[in-house]
């Protein structure tokens, strides 16, 4: 007997989409600690260095404002899907997921829409804390908003595929984790989040260089800082062209990565 | 024709919905299964049985196409799961241990999520109904008991309607009022012409459920029968046991009569001190099929 084909991949990944911003709205330990650390940490650092500067003399609020974005992206992207799809998996959430022989590119694509609706809300709760709590100005013009734009769904895209990548890390749930923490914290002080990068050591700029969390910092430094700021960059600019090449190579190499090692089951 | 109808039971039919041939897997050096071989009629209930460890659950995962095996030939619903792709998954459907898609969504929103994995799902109202669970619709899954869960799993494995369900365990762990009101879901299934493929360790559940059971153990199939002439062999074996100044002997027999008029023939004028005869029950049948009796099944 004949059957109506199965739905299609775009079907199942719009599904997925609205089944994972549904539970990501019922897990409140999440939401709270995705919305609240980019503007927890705005305020500490905001408060206690607020009246610094860094190189060229810009407020220190801008400069960190540029890195909690950067490292919210991180968190709502890399972090976050890190840990939920190896709990997935351990639940055996995933092997049901298999066993309907649902397209893996629909399960991402689901994991990829949760993570840029919820970075924008994120990024909407942490920019007016910013700007009327600190005084950071916003970007000037369309082009700073269009430059935010790409920077952030880039890194977003990044830390969605590499994400799903960390997760097939060998151990249970919790130790993959811990493990996907301690890199982001690591690479958080390399990538000039909580320091301004030039004055960081050279051979910290370079290993940092190598990651996308210092392209994602430095793309959002372009668009929260003035235009004199870019000269004390380490190459002297903004550098777009070589922040875009950076993410979208690590969001191909991500893919490559999680299409190499995703796995349904342990 | 269609798949589900509420005729009544419909006999097994002579079409086979799955053959396996000396299929082999071993995992780092052990031998998992070792040269399976089955065939499971369309329309059939057909129970795995076997104790822990026996290589029941790797069986049921090489047909359901999500473990590679080492050797044999495996066709089911005329293709090799191995290979087979989305259209044959759909005809396919598996009661899985594991979660659904989060604890915090409520049974509704789990079978409507569901549903769109599907070509035509059975709506959510007659699954609920269907699986008892009408009642706790707006319940969130991580509120369920263990039984309700198991129940839940249940709909999502026939919400594509399929036409061969397997379950692997579904009652471990159940207590007694659960696993009646679970097995009375699979007469269900059965009785609307689903093939089912389960396995169980539980010889009442096999017993109570199948068409034919076949027991496997070590890897190997060492019998395959319908529940009651399971282990016929054995069953003719009857145990004579008598006192025999003060000592107990005992002789297995299949003409417990011959021995007995011998027996009586010495004792012409008195009684045989503790005279039984005995036959083993199915449990007896079933600890000597996958245990240490297993080389005597070869009669």
């Amino acid at each position: 007997m004949s059957r109506p084909a199965p739905p299609s991949a775009a079907r199942i990944a719009l599904a997925r989409v609205r089944l994972e911003l549904r539970l990501f709205a019922r897990e409140r330990q999440l939401v709270v600690f995705s919305f609240a650390y980019p503007v927890v940490m705005m305020v500490v650092f905001g408060s206690v260095l607020g009246g610094t500067t860094t190189p060229g003399g810009i407020p220190f609020p801008a400069y960190f404002l540029a890195g909690i974005a950067a490292t919210g992206i991180m968190l709502t992207s890399f972090q976050a899907l890190a840990a939920s799809i190896a709990v997935e998996r351990e639940t055996g959430q995933l092997e049901r997921l298999q066993l309907l022989g649902a397209p893996p590119v629909a399960y991402f694509a689901g994991k990829a829409g949760q993570v840029l609706v919820t970075t924008a809300a994120q990024l909407l709760v942490l920019l007016p804390v910013a700007r009327y709590g600190y005084d950071v100005p916003m970007p000037p013009d369309l082009a700073h908003w269009v430059t935010f734009a790409w920077v952030a769904v880039l890194g977003a895209l990044a830390g969605t595929v590499l994400g799903i990548a960390a997760s097939a890390l060998r151990g249970s749930a919790a130790s993959v984790t811990t493990g996907v923490s301690a890199i982001a914290i690591v690479l958080q002080f390399f990538s000039g989040v909580f320091f301004a990068f030039p004055e960081l050591p050279g051979w910290m700029q370079q290993a940092a260089a190598l990651f996308p969390l210092k392209w994602l910092t430095q793309g959002m430094r372009s668009v929260f800082l003035p235009e004199r700021a870019a000269a004390f960059e380490v190459a002297g600019g903004w550098e777009h062209g070589r922040t875009a090449l950076v993410l979208l190579a690590w969001v191909l190499i991500g893919l490559a990565l999680c299409s190499r090692t995703f796995r349904w089951r342990r | 024709m269609t798949t589900t109808g509420l005729q009544p039971p419909p006999a097994a039919t002579d079409r086979a919905a799955l053959t396996v041939r000396g299929l082999r897997k071993q995992y780092a050096g052990r031998s998992v299964l070792d040269g399976v071989d089955l065939e499971v009629r369309a329309g059939e209930c057909f129970a795995l049985l076997g104790p822990n460890g026996a290589g029941k659950t790797t069986a049921i995962e090489v047909l359901e196409g999500v473990r590679s095996r080492d050797a044999g030939e495996v066709t089911v619903l005329g293709e090799d799961p191995a290979t087979a792709g989305r259209a044959w998954r759909a005809r396919i459907g598996v009661v899985s241990q594991g979660e659904a898609a989060g604890p915090a969504l409520t049974v509704q929103e789990t079978l409507d999520h569901f549903a769109a994995y599907h070509a035509t799902p059975r709506s959510t109202a007659d699954l609920l109904d269907a699986v008892g669970l009408a009642d706790s619709s707006g319940t969130r899954v991580a509120r369920l008991s263990g039984g309700q869960r198991r129940r839940l799993a249940v709909a999502l494995g026939v919400q594509g309607r399929p036409e061969l369900v397997f379950l692997d365990e579904p009652t471990t762990g159940m207590d007694p009022v659960a696993r009646r009101q679970f097995w009375q879901l699979i007469r269900e299934l059965r009785a609307a012409g689903t093939t089912v493929l389960l396995t169980t360790h539980y010889l009442d559940e096999a017993a109570e459920l199948a068409d034919r059971v076949g027991v496997i153990a070590a890897g190997r199939l060492v019998e395959v029968a319908p529940p009651d002439e399971l282990g016929a062999a054995l069953r003719r074996q009857a145990t004579v046991r008598w006192l025999d100044d003060g000592a107990w002997r005992e002789v297995r027999t299949e003409q417990p009569a011959a021995v007995l008029r011998d027996l009586l023939a010495e004792h012409p004028h008195g009684e045989v001190p503790g005279l039984a005869v005995t036959r083993p029950g199915l449990e007896d049948v079933y600890l000597q099929l996958v245990g240490a009796g297993a080389p005597e099944v070869d009669a």
